[in-house]
């Protein structure tokens, strides 16, 4: 569960933000690693909640910072 | 309607991605036959608009460099235009922009710069815009830019994109004015709340998006598909007759008052 959620998510980066797979770990930071601006993580926010049928509240959002706090977010709202 | 814009050039402003209002109003005219030319403004949009074009098998006539913050930068964009498509017969303004620590809480604690910043990328670009087309636009035509209810009315958290969406709609009744002589219409398409990136960047996007489902008299969303039909029928002969207006793509939903 924790492994699929995370390689739907890194798809989405990879695809988006034109990175490395490699690039992409749960500790990668998407400002000062991936090298995203602040309209990126929004797109990329945008992204998450279609591939996971879901709604991310901009309190949320906003304490989204690496791949790992968006990979957790996403399992707390799935179980 | 494929032939109604069948050798018809015309410049789209503001395609971001895929959910962009620019991008809907691209496919609707590409699919009236218009020939199209994109505006970007980085480097890495560019990559973005021409991975976008290239999914979507459409074939761009040009694509210019263009920062509306810039007189410069229209002035050389407007040049180029010129020299690589002569004429051309119509302009989509799809362009906005405000702090996004702007879009909540109170419109009183708007700052100068952040107003100001509203102010010349929303409404201002139109007209710095408009000055430059028209010397393109010697056959006549249509420039259409997009706007939103929250120029008329209050909308939580739209604050200062509201007051610059007010300025907007203004300059499209002073330029219409300014360019009817030439032959050259300038009209706007108000359209309900839409998934776009710039929506996003308005603090509580998805507890608004539900309301016109709700209450709008056609009780469905508005898309960006709809948007782009009613900007082709803006940009295209069939609205020759109008000028200086505001149309509304909302489901309805400006009429109703409570």
């Amino acid at each position: 569960m924790m492994a699929d959620v995370f390689d739907r998510v890194k798809a989405i980066i990879v695809e988006r933000l034109d990175v490395e797979e490699s690039k992409v770990t749960m500790e990668a930071s998407f400002k000062d690693d991936l090298e995203a601006d602040s309209l990126d993580v929004v797109e990329l926010v945008m992204e998450l909640e279609d591939e996971f049928d879901m709604e991310i509240a901009d309190e949320e959002a906003e304490k989204i910072n690496t791949v790992g706090d968006a990979v957790n977010y996403i399992n707390s709202t799935q179980a | 309607m494929p032939e109604l814009l069948q050798g018809k050039n015309i410049v789209v402003m503001g395609v971001a991605n895929e959910r962009s209002i620019a991008w809907g109003i691209t496919k609707s005219l590409h699919n009236a036959g218009a020939n199209l030319i994109f505006t970007n403004r980085q480097e890495r949009s560019y990559q973005k608009l021409v991975k976008l074009l290239e999914k979507n098998e459409i074939e761009p006539k040009l694509i210019v460099s263009c920062d509306v913050a810039s007189d410069e930068s229209i002035s050389e964009a407007f040049g180029e235009i010129k020299e690589k498509v002569g004429v051309i017969h119509g302009l989509v303004h799809s362009v906005a922009f405000a702090n996004r620590d702007e879009l909540k809480g109170e419109y009183a604690d708007t700052s100068r710069e952040g107003f100001l910043l509203a102010q010349e990328i929303s409404a201002y670009s139109l007209v710095a815009v408009t000055k430059a087309a028209k010397e393109v636009m010697t056959e006549g035509g249509g420039i259409v830019t997009q706007t939103y209810l929250g120029a008329e009315r209050v909308i939580k958290n739209y604050n200062v994109m509201g007051v610059a969406k007010a300025s907007l709609e203004a300059s499209v009744r002073y330029l219409a004015e300014d360019v009817g002589k030439y032959g050259i219409r300038v009209n706007a398409v108000s359209a309900g709340p839409i998934r776009t990136l710039s929506a996003k960047g308005v603090s509580g996007f998805n507890e608004k998006a539900g309301v016109i489902e709700e209450k709008a008299p056609l009780r469905r969303n508005v898309d960006q598909d709809q948007v782009g039909d009613a900007t082709l029928f803006l940009v295209s002969e069939l609205s020759r007759g109008i000028t200086g207006e505001v149309l509304h793509v909302d489901s309805g939903y400006h009429i109703i008052g409570g």
